[in-house]
């Protein structure tokens, strides 16, 4: 099954579509369907794909463990950072109006770095679950 | 102060943050340090908020500067403002005992991701804590859940039972979780808001209504899993028993502790237009389901041959004593409830943390033939197991004792001679297991000569400082009894 030329062309063909798609739900959120959940699991289905068609290790080159795990760290980091940013500009935690001067652009401005947040951390928890179960192998 | 009108969002943001940078430096001694002084960096912060606490009486915070109820509020006041405290004392004194004691049950790899979760664990013990949104605090509720399955799970390096245990937990942490929402989901359907205080108003405005009680029921059933009442305490024995011995210990003391807390708070401090039927279910249904959980845990706990299984039965006891004092409806009968949220928490500490330096020392699983002699050979440990193992009776002069005065002088005012009596008994039928311990590590001879590992010193400091506490509070326990009196002054009123 693996080495039908169909599934390898197409699998490759949507893999930037895909990615693609993943960014405009991620960017498209703060004004409509979507948000940095769905993107970040849109964009890990691309690279499961990849790897369900080219296998494990091929994806794991160019997304090793340890990369997944420093994205996974930095997507909380800038939710987190975020917050201690309002509260650095003298607002509550994850009050973004101090973040411009006009209160929705402020708003437009805080949810988008929010969410890209959220993205980085989904997309590297559903790989690094695809990981952990693709590459389990048991002890004997 | 800029950072000090923030404190209720920075004690669940900073451990948060922190857990995320742990989670990715692989020296374990450097994720120690972090967490280390997270905790401390918390310990001061609560205590701030007790500072500003007594001043303010209420602090409400709205986060993103979203009022409630629109948005998510944390409600500080003087019912959970010592909660917070207890919590971030025993995370600094937790977190000081696992420098030594996770390093040796768990795998070196493993150890700054075990730290990662960990403080992932605070973080959301202080959201439970702190949340005022029915909602929010189901997101809480999962997190502490979550973070503490995995560090249950970690006790598999040392006996593979604990996978089996972190499964049970999760599984019926899980349903429990379910049963919370759904009845969250009742309580929107007939109030349409989540925020606590404002779900106080809705319901004095419509009065007695169906969906409202249904939720309340469905909200209690969940909050009682997880809080380990009787009968839906299941998953505890196990979870405590396997897991790494700095996790029961800090799990034991606190975890179930917020559940409780808020448990009394759905209780008395909620749903307070239908006191009727909360005052039915005090009286038919928490009262005896206390009785028998205080019976059921000392039982189990004297055939129990597993220290650490014994003491997270006893556990199930000390539980039932605390349900037991909220279900005397009375301000002094919750005002003991919570007192012993606190005594039972320090106590439970330091028993576990003696279990796991006995454990550590003998190189095997604490059982009563193992330890058969540690007693002499580890005499630090021994006293300070002892000290603690006598406060859970119930001695005078530690902080055991405080708590039973007050749970009598509850049920003097309530002039029922057969609660006497079951407190009476059971703290006899306590006497008896810990005497088995007692005996068992002091008085008999070991089987083979005992070969004592090198000691963990730094648990002892954790040990001590638990101990230390636990005589403290027994003789100048004003500061913890005038808590539970303002607590319950907070939820009821002074009646």
């Amino acid at each position: 099954m693996r080495d039908n030329p169909v599934f390898k062309i197409v699998s490759k063909i949507l893999f930037g579509p895909i990615i693609i798609y993943g960014l405009y739900v991620q960017f498209h959120g703060d004004y409509g369907p979507g948000g940095g959940f769905q993107a970040g699991v849109i964009v890990a289905a691309a690279y499961i794909l990849y790897a369900l068609i080219f296998g494990l290790e091929r994806v794991r080159k160019i997304m090793p463990n340890l990369v997944i795990q420093y994205i996974m760290a930095l997507g909380v980091l800038v939710f987190a950072g975020t917050g201690i940013a309002s509260i650095a500009f003298g607002a509550n935690y994850l009050d973004y109006s101090p973040f411009a001067d006009k209160i929705y652009k402020a708003q437009h401005l805080g949810i988008i770095i929010v969410e890209l947040g959220v993205g980085l951390t989904v997309f590297a928890v559903m790989l690094g679950l695809f990981y952990a179960f693709a590459g389990f192998k048991p002890k004997k | 102060m800029l950072i000090f009108n923030n404190i209720p969002a920075l004690l669940v943001a900073i451990p948060l943050l922190v857990s995320a940078v742990v989670s990715i430096i692989s020296s374990a001694r450097i994720a120690w340090i972090l967490t280390f002084s997270t905790t401390l960096v918390c310990l001061f912060m609560a205590f701030e908020l007790i500072d500003i606490v007594s001043s303010k009486q209420t602090l409400t915070y709205a986060f993103g500067g979203w009022e409630p109820p629109w948005g998510i509020a944390f409600i500080v006041d003087s019912v959970n403002v010592y909660l917070i405290l207890l919590v971030a004392f025993i995370s600094v004194i937790a977190t000081i005992y696992a420098y030594t004691m996770l390093a040796r049950e768990i795998a070196a790899e493993d150890l700054s991701k075990a730290y990662a979760v960990w403080l992932l664990t605070i973080a959301s013990l202080f959201g439970l804590s702190m949340t005022g949104d029915a909602f929010n605090l189901f997101v809480f509720l999962e997190i502490s859940a979550l973070s503490s399955v995995t560090l249950i799970a970690l006790g598999a390096g040392q006996d593979r039972r604990a996978l089996i245990a972190a499964y049970n937990y999760l599984i019926i942490g899980a349903i429990g979780a379910t049963f919370y929402v759904i009845g969250v989901g009742y309580l929107y359907a007939a109030t349409g808001t989540l925020n606590l205080v404002n779900i106080i108003e809705r319901l004095n405005e419509l009065g007695t209504n169906q969906a409202a009680i249904t939720g309340l029921a469905f909200m209690l059933a969940g909050i009682m899993v997880k809080a380990g009442i009787f009968p839906v305490h299941i998953w505890l024995p196990a979870a405590y028993s396997y897991a790494p011995s700095a996790v029961s210990s800090f799990l034991s003391a606190v975890a179930t502790k917020v559940a409780i807390y808020y448990f009394a708070r759905l209780l008395f401090g909620i749903f307070i237009n239908i006191t009727q039927l909360i005052d039915f279910f005090l009286l038919y249904v928490l009262m005896p389901v206390s009785v028998i959980a205080i019976f059921y845990g000392t039982i189990a706990a004297i055939y129990q041959t597993d220290i650490k299984r014994l003491f997270a039965l006893s556990s199930i006891a000390q539980i039932g004593y605390i349900t037991f004092a909220f279900s005397l409806n009375s301000h002094s009968g919750i005002s003991a409830g919570f007192i012993h949220i606190v005594n039972h928490a320090l106590i439970k500490g330091a028993l576990f943390m003696a279990v796991g330096i006995f454990a550590v020392g003998i190189g095997k699983r604490a059982t009563m033939v193992s330890l058969r002699g540690v007693g002499r050979q580890m005499p630090i440990t021994f006293a300070g197991f002892v000290i603690a193992g006598l406060a859970l009776i119930g001695v005078p002069l530690t902080a055991g004792f405080i708590s039973k005065l007050y749970l009598f002088k509850a049920i003097f005012e309530t002039g029922n001679v057969f609660f006497v009596a079951v407190i009476a008994i059971s703290s006899a039928l306590s006497v008896l297991y810990l005497w088995k311990i007692f005996e068992v590590m002091w008085l008999q001879e070991p089987a083979q000569p005992l070969k004592i590992e090198k000691e963990p010193t730094v648990a002892y400091i954790s040990l001590w400082l638990m101990v230390i506490t636990i005589a403290i509070f027994g003789i100048y326990s004003h500061g913890v009894s005038s808590s539970g009196m303002l607590a319950a002054n907070a939820l009821v009123g002074s009646r």
